[in-house]
């Protein structure tokens, strides 16, 4: 376990921009004490300061987990965000995409949004630009990227594909042995 | 009274005969034939009961030992059919009421758990998988039996607390205490078993807990990895003896040696539990202690070893129901306070088979045992041995190793097994203080609850 360094810090910002913009602020300077980041066996954790002490007092052989995991760098050092830090992402969420409760299971088994599925997506949500995807009924599910802006969602055909998939919450039950 | 025919015997039979024979031993004096002595009833039917529910010999003499007749026929009865699924609200996420309503919504015939329980649901039916639900996977819930809540409800963590979990896969306890303190203060959840861990990882992250530390160490090293804890949880790896209905292998795979292996690695990790508290706590100091076994070796005993060993008394679990422990235990007299302690059972309160203690630690100090041998125990223990006491201490061990080989290879009635046994197992503990005895029988109940978590 040890603090990112600057060009890790850097990759990990730059994806968690990517959802929630500039309310990333709100993950460092928080009113109920500090929090930071740590990287522990490649994975990125968000923990409390308070919890990084219980979490350096045990043994770096086994410990296995400390607060909230992120992602992971992978083995060509990019960050990759897991679904793990939906709790995170789902309430600073700048871009939301809800899908209809038909479609709700096709997305948990790790398809795309289909423009048939789409309930609701935000206002001039641009192409390309990360997005958090929810039930209609506001829980979150799990976040992807636009493939289309909102502009153009109007207009494509039903079939077509509006949100590309990139992490959702049935990942707990589909890779729970790789999540950590 | 008939004997067993060679062929493959008749299961209705044998259940009229356990039937009769029980209302004979309810009122032996009148309704018993002629020349025939209750020892020879018992064993019949202890064998019929063997043979009709496919008990080993063994654990039905535990049984037995435990319960009287009828209620044991009751707890036999109980343990063929499943208990009731039930579910947790994640009050983290959620509120029971809107849980309810969503699941509701999806098909699922439901009602609240108890009066005792404010988060917990009963799931009668359900037309879609429970364990895959959309709010199943976004946290809103978690699938755990119902005596699994009161451990942590006999806990009572307080917010801001420290709190350890010795033994916490699949996380379905962890996660209750979380919920408790409204993931504020701090959780460290340990496990000794890598694999079981990834579960724990899982639903930690899925319930959307954060004040928790995943470690994976042996829970006896605990005071040297971290101690000074508010509360301790152990939820002690056990023989799974109250956990037949989701296990029945348990029916046949237990003997005496794994109880008693069981036992002696419940009793190293209750003091490291113990000693993993800070008694001066302003709000704690509390360490419950709780198993899925209703053997007596491996709770009230444990409990009462943990008694003598350290400054921790008994103090109420705050479960108003539950039977009580047992004080006396055919020739075993324990601690009065152990009335304190609850026992749950399959067939009266509908949910696994548990026991529940919790103590009070009114003092740091380790007490110095008063016998001779005892120094030697603790001292392994706390690893603080010199070398210059390692020496005498070998040679003890070799003796009483070939002593108990010598025991292990004589056949002896049940009853006088489990005392020599019990003679020889102080220095035996003396001798080798590791990896021998380990769990391999340990994590046997645990595996179970993962199936029924794993959805």
């Amino acid at each position: 376990m040890r603090p990112l360094t600057e060009a890790e810090t850097r990759a990990v910002f730059e994806k968690l921009g990517r959802y929630i913009g500039e309310n990333i602020q709100l993950l460092v300077d928080r009113p109920d004490g500090t929090y930071c980041f740590r990287l522990h066996r490649d994975r990125v954790y968000y923990l409390s300061e308070k919890l990084l002490k219980v979490a350096a007092s045990i043994p770096r052989d086994s410990l296995v987990s400390l607060g909230t995991c992120f992602g992971k760098f992978t083995k060509t050092q990019k960050f990759r965000l897991s679904v793990t830090a939906l709790d995170f992402l789902a309430p600073y969420a700048k871009y939301k995409v809800w899908v209809k409760p038909g479609s709700e299971q096709s997305f948990l088994y790790g398809n795309h949004v289909l423009k048939s599925g789409l309930g609701r997506i935000t206002e001039n949500t641009a192409q390309y630009q990360g997005v958090v995807v929810y039930s209609m009924a506001d829980v979150p599910l799990g976040f992807g990227v636009a493939a289309k802006s909102t502009q153009e969602c109007r207009k494509v055909d039903p079939m077509a594909i509006v949100v590309f998939h990139q992490a959702d919450v049935g990942e707990y039950v589909r890779n729970e042995d790789t999540l950590t | 009274m008939v004997f067993l025919p060679a062929e493959p015997p008749d299961l209705h039979v044998i259940h009229q005969r356990i039937k009769g024979n029980m209302e004979v031993l309810q009122d032996f004096v009148v309704k018993r034939e002629e020349g025939r002595t209750r020892q020879e009833y018992l064993a019949l039917l202890r064998r019929d009961m063997a043979a009709y529910y496919s008990y080993s010999d063994f654990l039905l003499m535990k049984l037995m030992d435990i319960f009287p007749l009828p209620e044991l026929i009751n707890f036999l009865e109980a343990n063929e059919v499943p208990r009731p699924v039930t579910v947790r609200t994640n009050t983290l996420k959620t509120r029971r009421r809107d849980l309810a309503q969503a699941l509701i919504n999806r098909g699922v015939n439901l009602d609240p758990l108890g009066k005792w329980s404010k988060t917990g649901l009963v799931i009668y039916d359900s037309s879609v998988p429970i364990g895959a639900t959309p709010e199943y996977l976004a946290g809103h819930y978690m699938l755990q039996g119902a005596s699994s809540l009161l451990p942590v409800m006999a806990l009572a963590p307080q917010e801001n607390e420290r709190i350890l979990d010795m033994c916490c896969a699949p996380g379905g306890k962890t996660s209750y205490i979380a919920q408790l303190m409204k993931n504020t203060g701090m959780i460290l959840a340990n496990d000794s078993n890598a694999e079981r861990l990834h579960s724990v990882v899982g639903n930690l992250h899925r319930l959307g807990v954060t004040n928790a530390v995943v470690s994976n160490c042996d829970g006896r090293q605990f005071p040297k990895v971290l101690g000074g804890f508010d509360r301790v949880l152990l939820d002690a790896p056990c023989s799974g003896t109250g956990v037949i209905s989701k296990d029945p292998a348990v029916k046949t795979n237990k003997d005496e040696k794994d109880i008693l292996r069981c036992a002696h690695l419940q009793k190293e990790l209750i003091l490291s539990a113990i000693d993993s508290v800070n008694a001066a706590s302003e709000t704690g100091g509390y360490i419950v202690y709780c198993t899925c076994s209703i053997m007596v070796e491996e709770n009230e005993w444990v409990v009462d070893y943990a008694l003598k060993k350290r400054n921790v008394r008994l103090v109420a679990t705050g479960l108003d129901f539950g039977k009580e422990g047992f004080t006396r235990f055919k020739d075993r007299r324990f601690h009065p306070s152990l009335k304190s302690t609850r026992r749950f059972y399959p067939h009266t309160h509908n949910m696994d088979g548990f026991f529940i203690a919790k103590f009070k630690k009114f003092s740091n100090a380790i007490p110095q045992a008063q016998k001779d041998e005892e120094p030697a125990v603790e001292a392994a223990s706390l690893s603080t041995v010199p070398n210059t006491v390692m020496e005498p201490q070998l040679k003890k061990k070799k003796l009483e190793g070939s002593k108990a080989d010598r025991e292990q290879k004589q056949p002896q009635p049940a009853l006088k097994k489990r005392h020599s046994l019990q003679v020889q197992r102080r220095p035996l503990k003396a001798g080798r203080p590791s990896t021998k005895m380990m769990c391999p029988q340990g994590p046997t109940r645990k595996k179970h609850r993962v199936k029924l978590n794993g959805q």
